[in-house]
């Protein structure tokens, strides 16, 4: 087999990041007491180039590599992106938190990034082994980083979770895509679309069944109701820049792995993963949204804020057309901003070693600083789906697709438990604007840079709400 | 295609048999009458100082995690080595690729002290 | 040259919003001097390039039409942000640049010792901007961006003074009054989508003669059917109505006045309530296909012409006189548009925001130097401590009066003959209207005249002797605001009105051959100079005439006169001082009545049905769901790994079966 060299250059932003992964990871040993700055600004240029590049081969047309194994499509270069901007913006949201809880920073900079090289190969992936082989690689970092902090056992116990229920659901995958592999005989996606079309009528049973352990590996990677169990103790026992990681980048990948599963190799199934979307979708809606009305901890809330926004972004996928897809992927960028952003302040705000708990630590906070409040409130009106916002937006796009395919009670449903979650957003907002402050001091600002992502990343919140179209735009023309 | 299988279900069977029937064996033939100094734990005539098991210590894990790391990574070898002239000039720098990460890991591991036992 | 007009147009409409945007992010800690420096110079630029936009769409013949930014495509619609530049745009364009350019910079001295000065100067730019984009957009959605933008920015700018009760209340009588408005002006914007399925003007537009050949109807009320054609321009007429302020709706404008002097002559006569005569003009193409619409313009425009004039009669607040003058003025609009004059209604539109910002930034000058005095029973006799404010105001009274040659004669003239060439119904009652409204306007402008600046001197001793001319910044926009309203009605009539070579409007306007009213009255023109002389034969002229001379015997000449008509006359008098009775009627009907309606619905169904029962009982039900569900949180992994198992069976049933 000849070492195919264009191929090299479709995978240019992965060879990157992986050799600037490694290159930070020897500059930060070799650096000594001073390795901080090094790494965090090696760390930042392996993303920042990252970006850059897929952005200027974001026009090369469709085209698959390494024998099957790799696409580049408009696809895989959007998410990647994204992917990217927002790991690093958690790097540089997390840097204070980090020096402050003396976590390992090299380990968090060099995992993290790891992370974000699995997320890469994932989105980009083109046959199962690959697809494999980049959800590994982008779950592994993430325990390891979840027991980076080792003053408390709650981290170690988040950590065994994850790790344990991960295995499970990487197994059920697994295990659904060895099925898949043995009704067809391929590995390859585009292969295994076109061996189903021509299956015998007998054979569907075995696909569908491995099919459903394929989609309850993606609810578990989605956090989606009934897999949903390790979302609200991953994200309040795992420190808050961990929960940050966890939050945004992992929700984009997944979208990925729903989307070369069963959008690109199983579209011919798609009646029979539709009736099981349908109800990991609906479940995680009303589930998500309920619960989080009781949750005192922000963490918790957050998390089952997110449980109940994975089941909106489903109903663009449970659609299954092209606008469907795209408004699932608008959606999932939205959210992905919005929860950096959440999760950011969350962190930004733990100071001088005391972490935002509870929803009550943010009492005040218009009083103490106005600006980001503000920046608070744009996240949790948007998220609440207030226009004109980019959440709403978002669930406007969803809700068309669905209904353009005739499911109109799936949008009522929809509908009505986003009213539901309004409550517990627009309490956040409540304490933030109404209640007394702890302290009438100050908050320790965070640095300027911290303060100037802040903004933008708060802002864009308000701007691609007013303006969609460029975003919408460019998710149209993935599919 | 499931025939190329079947010396596997036999090596199975044949391994379930061995163990099993040996402890099944015993069970059916050997006498069973036990007591109590029968049962105690034996050390040596004396009573046990201490509980049998014993903690490891911590760094026997490090190490002991290490070389599975890498004894799985040599694993890979093996295959590679075989069809290594079909696989040619892309299977070979494949695997240095493969062998440039792995000497990354051992710089970092050695690097931080993981191969010192004190 | 398209693309250069839809450049220029981009810089034109963002300039005053880049400005708003400076000035209003940084209120708090710019200084005036740099806000005004601010805004004015990219004020000064849009003027200037809206200028050479309206040379090259006036004189080269040029146009453009295209979309900037695709903001949202929903199923197979679609809602652009664009601009469509052709002759009616450019000369909006202009005239709301020079009148906003004019009142940025009086505003200087006008609100020189106010301390919200930098926040004024960004509403100020924010209203340009919201208004530019009103008459440049290309689409209903964007159309009503603008609508939306400058009457948002009319309830800031009337309760600017904020802590002043009387102007917030008038800031939400405005509010409410135009939510009236609108209400229609949604609904007609939802019928065109609905019967064009695009809100883009070409579209719509050219589809129109199929469509309303095809006489689509609707049916309403269950039983009765209408014409869609009909039906929308209503509704868009109801959107007019608020912001042009046309009877029945006419009530927030008086109340507007709370706001600075120069805000009333930005917003309240020049630019934002005239929207709704450039939007009826905008869809003439739709109005043109439905004459009940035409006729229901054309009778509510000249009863507003005629009956909110006697109202200015009674006012002792200058700037309300001024204000009750605005809505005859803009009824005069409206009736020209009624009778398919919209050339008429555009031109009185243009030399309309020339005078009456002349008189309203000469009354805000009187203002200034009465030391925030504004009832004309404490002035008089003004004319010899502030000669340059009276020759202004004195030339915007003659304007408005309609006294050949200035400007405010050529086009209300037009009108009146316009209306008199009309012959749909209600034209014959709206000529008497018009016709009785030209010596009403006389009278009570000269009326305001005498009061201000002739005849004795009634304001105290304090006031008296600190009283002089005021400063060049002030001065200097009504110097430059008295030239237009001199000459611009004969400099552009012909091109206006009765175009024979050159026109001025070109074909941005659509006339159905059989309402074409200007085509008759044109005969009859034979050039600038020939009306003027013609004009002492014609009955308008004295109307106006005896309109002067009746304000001269009575505040001029026999000043105890009034006193005793409004004695003898008291009925009427009071009638006109209740001003018909709507605030009244409002104040009784929908504010009283609605508030004892909203008290029962609160009490009744809001508290016991919809709080107690819906709101709680489902709120308890959620939260006790919500207690339930989270126990199953147990957090022990065995249980996780457990719930995922059970989980997977389930969905095997589910989706196999």
């Amino acid at each position: 087999m000849p070492v195919p060299v264009s191929d090299l250059m479709l995978a240019a932003p992965q060879w990157f990041v992986l050799i600037m992964t490694c290159v930070t990871l020897l500059v930060s040993l070799w650096s000594g007491k001073k390795a901080s700055p090094w790494t965090y600004g090696l760390s930042q240029v392996t993303l920042l180039g990252a970006v850059v590049i897929t952005a200027l081969m974001y026009d090369q047309p469709r085209t698959v590599a390494f024998y099957g194994n790799m696409i580049f499509d408009k696809i895989s270069a959007l998410l990647t992106i994204f992917v990217c901007v927002i790991t690093a913006f958690v790097l540089l949201y997390s840097r204070d938190y980090l020096k402050q809880h003396k976590m390992a920073y090299t380990e968090y900079h060099v995992l993290t990034l790891f992370s974000a090289l699995g997320m890469m190969v994932l989105v980009s992936s083109y046959s199962f082994i690959s697809l494999y082989v980049g959800l590994e690689l982008f779950t592994l970092p993430l325990y390891a980083l979840i027991a980076l902090r080792r003053d408390a056992a709650v981290f170690a116990e988040a950590s065994m979770k994850y790790f344990v229920m991960g295995a499970m659901a990487s197994g059920m995958l697994l295990y659904g895509l060895s099925m898949l592999y043995g009704a067809t005989g391929t590995v390859d996606i585009p292969s295994i679309a076109s061996a189903i079309v021509g299956l015998p009528q007998g054979q569907h049973l075995i696909i569908v069944f491995g099919l459903v352990f394929v989609l309850a590996g993606i609810a578990f990677k989605l956090g989606a109701v009934p897999f949903h169990m390790w979302v609200p103790d991953v994200y309040d026992g795992s420190p808050n820049t961990v929960t940050l990681m966890i939050a945004t980048g992992p929700k984009i990948a997944a979208f990925g792995l729903v989307v070369r599963l069963l959008a690109e190799a199983l579209p011919d199934v798609h009646v029979a993963w539709q009736h099981g979307l349908i109800l990991i979708a609906v479940l995680s809606i009303v589930l998500g949204n309920i619960v989080a009305i009781v949750q005192t901890n922000i963490k918790r809330m957050l998390a089952y804020s997110s449980i109940a926004h994975m089941g909106y972004m489903l109903l663009g996928i449970i659609a299954g057309t092209a606008s469907g897809y795209s408004a699932s992927m608008f959606y999932t960028l939205i959210y992905a901003i919005m929860s950096l952003a959440a999760f950011g302040l969350v962190s930004m705000l733990s100071r001088d070693g005391v972490d935002i708990q509870r929803i009550e630590d943010l009492r005040g906070l218009n009083a103490r600083n106005p600006w980001l409040a503000f920046m608070m409130l744009l996240v949790m009106f948007s998220m609440a789906g207030v226009p004109p916002l980019a959440g709403f937006m978002a669930k406007i796009a969803v809700l068309e697709a669905v209904i353009s395919v005739g499911q109109v009670w799936l949008a009522v449903v929809a509908l009505l438990f986003a009213i539901v979650g309004a409550y517990y957003y627009l309490r956040v907002v409540k304490v933030m604007y109404f209640d007394e402050p702890i302290k009438k001091t100050d908050i320790e600002l965070p640095s300027m840079d911290m303060r100037v992502a802040m903004t933008i990343n708060g802002l864009s919140v308000l701007i691609l709400g007013m303006f969609p179209a460029v975003l919408m735009g460019l998710c149209r023309a993935a599919f | 295609m499931l025939t190329n299988y079947f010396p596997i279900l036999v090596f199975i069977a044949i391994g379930i048999a061995i163990g099993g029937g040996a402890l099944l064996l015993s069970r059916l033939i050997a006498p069973h009458r036990p007591d109590t100094e029968k049962l105690s734990p034996y050390e040596c005539g004396f009573a046990p100082f201490e509980d049998t098991r014993l903690p490891f210590d911590i760094r026997y894990y490090l190490v002991a995690l290490l070389f599975i790391l890498f004894d799985l990574e040599t694993a890979f070898f093996v295959p590679w080595a075989v069809v290594l002239r079909k696989i040619g000039v892309y299977g070979f720098s494949t695997m240095i690729i493969f062998l440039l990460i792995l000497v990354v890991g051992f710089i970092y591991e050695w690097k931080k002290g993981a191969l010192e036992w004190e | 040259m398209t693309d250069v007009i839809h450049n220029l147009t981009i810089a034109i409409v963002f300039a005053p919003l880049l400005g708003c945007l400076l000035t209003g992010l940084w209120c708090r800690i710019m200084p005036t001097r740099m806000a005004h420096a601010i805004t004015i110079g990219l004020m000064s630029l849009s003027f200037l390039l809206s200028v050479y936009v309206a040379k090259l769409v006036l004189f080269d013949g040029g146009a453009s039409n295209s979309n900037l930014y695709t903001w949202l495509i929903s199923g197979s619609f679609q809602f652009h942000v664009g601009f469509l530049v052709d002759q009616l745009t450019a000369l909006m364009m202009v005239t709301v640049n020079f009148v906003s350019l004019a009142v940025h910079i009086y505003s200087v001295g006008y609100m020189e010792e106010d301390k919200g000065q930098v926040r004024f100067f960004s509403y100020i730019s924010g209203f340009t901007f919201a208004m530019l984009m009103l008459v440049t957009a290309n689409n209903f959605f964007q159309l009503f961006f603008g609508w939306e933008g400058v009457g948002l920015v009319s309830y800031l700018l009337i309760g600017f003074w904020f802590n002043r009760p009387a102007a917030n209340f008038g800031g939400l009588k405005a509010f409410l009054v135009n939510r009236v408005g609108d209400f229609g002006f949604i609904l007609a914007i939802a019928a065109v989508l609905n019967y064009f399925g695009t809100l883009d003007y070409v579209p719509v537009f050219s589809q129109m003669p199929q469509f309303a050949a095809s006489n689509p109807t609707m049916s309403i009320v269950s039983g009765t059917s209408s014409s869609v054609v009909s039906v929308i321009s209503i509704l868009l007429l109801i959107g007019a109505m608020g912001k042009s302020a046309q009877v029945p709706l006419h009530v927030w404008l008086p109340e507007s006045m709370e706001g600075p002097t120069p805000i009333s002559a930005l917003i309240h006569a020049a630019t934002m309530v005239t929207a709704g005569i450039f939007m009826i003009c905008r869809m003439s193409p739709i109005f043109e296909y439905s004459a009940t619409a035409l006729s229901l313009v054309l009778v509510i425009g000249a009863t507003g012409a005629l009956f909110t004039g006697f109202l200015a009669v009674v006012q002792h607040d200058i700037k309300r006189v001024v204000a009750y003058s605005t809505l005859s003025q803009l009824g005069y609009m409206m009736a020209a548009l009624g009778a398919s004059a919209y050339a008429a209604g555009m031109f009185h539109l243009i030399t309309h925001a020339a005078f009456k910002a002349l008189l309203f930034l000469a009354a805000g000058s009187v203002i200034v130097a009465m030391h925030h005095e504004q009832d004309m029973r404490q002035m008089g006799g003004l004319r010899k401590y502030m000669p340059i404010t009276y020759l202004t105001f004195f030339i915007g009274a003659l304007s408005l009066a309609a006294i050949p040659p200035f400007s405010g004669f050529f086009s209300k003239d037009g009108i009146i003959e316009a209306i008199h060439a009309a012959t749909i119904p209600g034209a014959g009652y709206a000529y008497i209207c018009v016709l009785i409204g030209s010596f009403v306007t006389a009278l009570y402008i000269f009326r305001a005249l005498f009061l201000t600046f002739h005849g004795e001197e009634r304001m105290d001793q304090h006031v008296r002797e600190h009283l002089h001319e005021t400063k060049a910044v002030i001065t200097g926009p009504l110097l430059a605001l008295a030239v237009p309203s001199i000459i611009l009605g004969g400099l552009m009539i012909r091109a206006m009105l009765y175009p024979t070579d050159f026109s001025l409007l070109g074909h941005s306007i659509t006339v159905l051959p059989q309402h074409d009213v200007l085509r008759i009255t044109a005969e009859e023109f034979h050039g600038v100079w020939q009306m003027v002389l013609h004009s002492v034969t014609t009955l308008p002229f004295w109307f106006a005439l005896s309109g002067i001379a009746v304000a001269w015997i009575c505040y001029g000449r026999f000043t105890t006169l009034p006193v005793w008509m409004a004695r003898r006359f008291s009925w009427i008098y009071r009638v006109l001082v209740m001003k018909y009775g709507f605030d009244d009627f409002n104040q009784l009907v929908f504010v009283r009545g609605g508030r004892r309606l909203a008290r029962w619905m609160y009490e009744v169904t809001d508290r016991e049905l919809i709080d107690d029962t819906l709101v709680n009982g489902s709120g308890r039900a959620i939260e006790w769901l919500s207690l339930t569900l989270r126990r199953l949180q147990t957090g022990y992994l065995y249980h996780y790994a457990f719930a995922m198992i059970l989980g997977l069976v389930v969905f095997l049933i589910w989706v196999i079966f």
